[in-house]
């Protein structure tokens, strides 16, 4: 069961230059994405700075005004575009999709009261009776585990990770079936971290979340997701199941990126795959495949092709000319 | 070829940099901060130490301590930094650093030619106002007897060594044209300018996507063999720790609770806080879907230190009577090991 | 952990944004200090008339430039503050009459005495005044600070002056502030168009030249209107520059907090622009709003200082500081009577006041800012 399907998302931030304004060209900020998730699935969004993965979860909430594509949600078995829906129209829907964001310290306003922050999308919502509010709040900082008593507090009394889970509680208050988790342990300490990813998986098992999970640490990503989605400069290069895209990737620069990260083991240092150059500018993307400048397998028709989302079977799908020649290492089985 | 000073301590194992008992206090308007509350390492040449731990454990503060820059409130309270140096006639005497005035003309000496530091955030670390390569040739005039142009070459050579392309031309530009991977080789190429022996990298790579931290890492190690440097490797990531250090020192809340080679430390940790923050971290082998080990409560806030053991209240093993009212002692468990937990002995 | 501890904890948990504000304005000695200065000051706005004890507009041509006599606080050992009398003398070569000095004679002080007839607060008669003289005779009185040339006590005419000066900078910002606030604001929620036409009409007035403005908008100002007319005027045409500032402070802070992640999170919530603004941005910039007026007043102070003194804002029989240093204007006057430049002093000391305190406001309301 399907609750989220994105088809052809663009988002282009248009690039004016002189005194006039004149409109000189694009930054192709996510460009052609598409993916879906299904009902209590996890899926991750990967990909390093700009690569469009924050963008994409804007647009998705419709915090932004995508350029072109169609955001496809379905709730009580009834599928809507959000895409071309008005500010008033959408606010039906806000119930239903809401977000955890990445910075502890921003994202709760310093001058409420936790149990205000926390009742705020139910008061905006309709739930006028105060006592209904309070009862739900206490419910809800149950369910992220902090005491009630916090309910009187504010921000600036808690930690990173505590203000977090107030941040998740907030998010919950309305019931949603889709959670857009964007970075949200990266600003923690590892210890915290945990507490956190823990608490998100627990979540999801006893309320049935859906999660698009928008990481750019691997590791937190392979315990988290059940499907990854990798993007690259606007696009969306590999998507498959986790075990098959960590253990056997199909695409360059997800074999780079896997073999980019630091295992936390002494015994297993090993010869890393070093990238060259710099990732190359979103307003100026190179011609055929996005990644040939850096890629080691580049061929001409990577030069001048741009490559199409090939399926290589079981819901493995890659971006690459080569993919099905191509033998990439992986980060070894699961243990 | 590595400098007679580092032949002569690699081959007698004498510390290059030795800090004993190091204690750095904050003093605020709602009382005292124990920042770094007697914490002791050696650092040996050629080698890199790794220095863990999560926020507030003291670890960017021991570092600044060590080059004499700490902002104040904070005053160095006790302790010996003890840094082996090259005398006139080529024969290695000891200095310990806290006895000089910290503005006085030998720390001043020793600050970019000794000990050289590289910052996490690069864009903060460099002034806006002036160009790479002047940021660069600054240090080198200051510390060499070059003249500008002589200044000028070097700085270009140091940025084709950090693998800066066309560096003849990226020595004019200024820090915000530069990505964020460029500016952290930039200052590494800075921290190198003066062939300093020992070299401080506090969380070089924390503020950089994953790819370029695997490049910016590769340079660091690479740097180390060829010059026979000394790094001392500051971060909160265990994974960078495995591949970069060969020592290992674990900071909580001020205090060193574990010392030991990286083997030892990821193998056979002794501390229940080594042994917990291993556990709690994620690991790229895991199965999806699956639940960490997690440290029960928080970090204690620096103004409500927990009597007794610092770890004591989310330590699963803690000895009631004995962590929550005295203060571990370091016990040794071989040769370069060490742990701070009653564990082990040193019970009252 | 104490229990000392947890109850400074819990009082911390849950102060509000306001109580932090003030616990680390309190840190702030300076500010503090000016604080008291400044409420002080205001003191003497509402009780003008009581601390001053000669009639401010009453003129003597035999008091003219009397220079300021102390207060002896002790008459042969005992606390029994007076002053010396005067006695009318007349002068040989020009034949003019004058008070002069009368060191045998003492006069003593008394607290509350009697004196000119005032109202109080505009509009309870009274005629009690801080200092007086017990059984003095009519040419006797307190010069603190001198008389001016028409024999008028400085002194008095300088606590009276503080009640105009300080309220019309009062009503100034008042007027700045509900134009900063208006057009900060809608600068920065409209955007665009909006935004450019504001921003650069504020960059427009910021770089006329005052001076020349003012007078032309002075000159301006028919000289058949009352003092109270004339005095409405001069506040709105300092307003009328003022708002500028706290305009671009206003759209700075708006701008700033559209990107933080909690308006974000009540947009994503549903929250109506309407909710966003005055619940989630308004308080969060309102500290800032109260240091930057508090920083616009002194400005305030000195155009209606500045105006008065160069005589194209307030006129005499209006007392206010600028008038008062008009009299210094001249050499000749400072050379004979220097004592007629103390109406600087108090224009000194509440402007230094004013951004100490609003320095100190700023920092505790934005310590990272």
């Amino acid at each position: 069961m399907t609750i989220l399907d994105v088809k052809n998302l663009k988002k282009y931030f248009p690039i004016h230059k002189g005194l006039l304004r004149k409109l000189v060209g694009h930054v192709k900020a996510v460009d052609d994405v598409s993916f879906s998730v299904a009902r209590g699935e996890t899926l991750a969004l990967v990909g390093e700075s700009g690569c469009g993965k924050t963008t994409a979860s804007r647009c998705i909430m419709r915090a932004l005004q995508p350029s072109s594509g169609e955001i496809n949600i379905t709730i009580d078995g009834k599928t809507t575009d959000l895409a071309p829906l008005e500010k008033s129209e959408l606010k039906l829907f806000r119930r239903h999709m809401q977000m955890v964001f990445q910075d502890p310290f921003s994202s709760l306003n310093p001058r409420m009261m936790v149990g205000d922050l926390i009742a705020e999308p139910l008061l905006i919502n309709g739930m006028d009776n105060e006592s209904e509010r309070r009862a739900r709040v206490r419910e809800l900082l149950d369910l992220v585990s902090l005491p009630t008593a916090y309910m009187n507090r504010f921000p600036h009394a808690f930690s990173g990770g505590q203000r977090q889970r107030i941040g998740i509680a907030r998010a919950l208050a309305l019931n949603p079936s889709l959670i857009v988790a964007d970075e949200p342990v990266s600003a923690l300490d590892v210890s915290v971290q945990a507490q956190i990813i823990n608490l998100l998986l627990d979540l999801q098992d006893r309320l049935g979340l859906s999660y698009l999970f928008v990481a750019h640490d691997l590791s937190v990503v392979k315990h988290v997701s059940d499907r990854v989605a990798v993007m690259y400069l606007g696009q969306l290069v590999e998507i498959a199941p986790t075990e098959a895209l960590f253990v056997t990737p199909r695409h360059p620069y997800t074999e780079a990126l896997l073999s980019a990260v630091p295992k936390p083991d002494p015994r297993a240092r090993q010869e890393r795959i070093i990238l060259s150059r710099e990732v190359a500018d979103a307003a100026n993307p190179p011609s055929g495949c996005a990644f040939h400048p850096r890629c080691s397998f580049a061929t001409d028709q990577c030069k001048s092709e741009r490559p199409q989302l090939q399926d290589v079977g079981q819901g493995h799908q890659v971006r690459c000319h080569h993919a099905r020649t191509l033998a990439l290492q992986g980060v070894g089985p699961s243990v | 070829m590595p400098p007679i000073l580092m032949v002569d301590l690699m081959t007698t194992s004498q510390p290059l940099l030795s800090v004993k008992n190091l204690k750095t206090y904050f003093a605020l308007d709602d009382g005292v901060v124990k920042a770094v509350d007697g914490v002791s390492f050696d650092i040996h040449a050629g080698r890199t130490l790794g220095i863990v731990g999560e926020s507030g454990c003291g670890k960017s503060i021991t570092a600044r301590t060590i080059l004499g820059i700490v902002d104040r409130p904070g005053r160095i309270e006790g302790g010996e930094i003890w840094l082996t140096r090259q005398a006139e006639d080529g024969k290695p005497y000891q200095t310990d650093l806290l006895t000089l005035p910290l503005e006085g003309p030998e720390m001043r000496a020793i600050r970019g030619k000794e000990i050289a530091l590289v910052f996490q955030e690069p864009m903060a670390s460099f002034s806006h106002y002036y160009t790479v390569g002047n940021q660069i040739m600054e240090s080198i005039l200051l510390h060499t007897a070059l003249s500008e142009e002589g200044a000028r070459q070097r700085a270009i050579d140091l940025l084709g060594m950090v693998g800066v392309p066309k560096p003849e031309r990226r020595i004019d530009d200024y820090p915000f044209q530069l990505s964020g991977g460029l500016r952290q080789r930039v200052m590494i190429a800075m921290a190198l300018a003066c062939d300093p022996h020992v070299l401080i990298a506090d969380e070089p790579t924390t503020a950089l996507d994953v790819t370029t931290q695997a490049q910016v890492l590769n340079l660091l190690q690479t740097i180390q063999k060829e010059r026979s440097l000394s790094v001392i490797l500051i971060t909160h990531d265990m994974g960078v720790i495995a591949e970069m250090a060969d020592d290992v020192v674990v900071m909580y809340l001020g205090r060193a609770v574990e010392r030991g080679p990286v083997d030892a430390i990821f193998y056979d940790p002794k501390h229940p806080y080594t042994k917990a923050l291993l556990r709690s971290i994620p690991s790229i082998t895991a199965k999806p879907r699956t639940k960490l080990a997690t440290l029960e409560g928080s970090i204690p806030h620096p103004f409500a230190r927990p009597k007794g053991c610092p770890f004591h209240p989310r330590c699963a093993e803690a000895i009631k009577g004995v962590c929550d009212s005295h203060e571990p002692v370091s016990i040794a468990q071989g040769e370069g090991r060490d742990v701070s937990c009653f564990l082990y002995g040193g019970q009252p | 952990m104490s229990t000392d501890q947890t109850s400074r904890e819990e009082q911390f948990a849950v102060a509000t944004q306001w109580q932090l504000t003030w616990w680390r304005f309190r840190k702030h000695k300076l500010a503090v200090l000016s604080g008291l200065i400044v409420i002080a000051f205001y003191i003497i706005v509402l009780f003008a008339d009581f601390f001053a004890y000669a009639d401010p507009h009453a003129t003597d041509s035999r008091r003219s430039h009397i220079p300021p006599q102390t207060i002896h606080f002790f008459d042969d050992g005992a606390f029994k503050p007076y002053v010396h009398g005067l006695t009318q003398k007349r002068d040989l070569r020009t034949f003019k009459l004058s008070y002069q000095i009368d060191p045998d004679r003492k006069v003593y002080l008394e607290l509350f005495a009697e004196g000119y007839r005032y109202n109080l607060f505009g509009l309870i008669p009274s005629s009690t005044h801080l200092l007086g003289l017990k059984n003095a005779q009519p040419e006797d009185g307190i010069f603190l600070l001198g008389t001016d040339l028409v024999g008028r006590d400085l002194w008095s005419r300088i606590m009276v002056a503080t009640r105009i000066s300080l309220t019309i900078g009062l009503a100034g910002v008042t007027v700045s502030l509900f134009l900063g606030v208006l057009l900060g604001g809608l600068s920065a929620v409209y955007g665009g168009v909006v935004d450019m036409m504001i921003q650069r009409l504020i960059e427009i007035l910021r770089s006329m030249p005052t001076i020349p403005l003012w007078m032309g908008l002075a000159a301006a100002l028919p000289n058949t209107w009352t003092v109270i007319q004339v005095y409405l005027a001069i506040t709105i045409i300092i307003s009328f520059l003022g708002w500028t500032d706290l305009a671009r402070v206003v759209r700075g802070k708006f701008l700033a907090l559209r990107n933080e992640d909690f308006i974000a999170a009540a947009e994503l919530a549903g929250a109506s622009q309407f909710r966003i603004i005055f619940h989630h941005m308004l308080p969060s910039f309102l500290s800032h709003i109260i240091a930057a007026t508090s920083l616009a007043l002194p400005a305030m102070i000195i155009s209606e200082t500045s105006l008065s003194f160069l005589g194209l804002g307030l006129r005499p029989p209006a007392i206010s500081w600028g008038i008062l240093l008009q009299d210094a204007q001249n050499i000749e006057t400072l050379a004979l009577a220097p004592w007629l430049l103390a109406a600087a002093v108090p224009v000194i000391i509440i402007i230094l006041a004013f951004n100490f305190l609003g320095d100190g406001l700023r920092d505790a309301a934005d310590p990272y800012g």
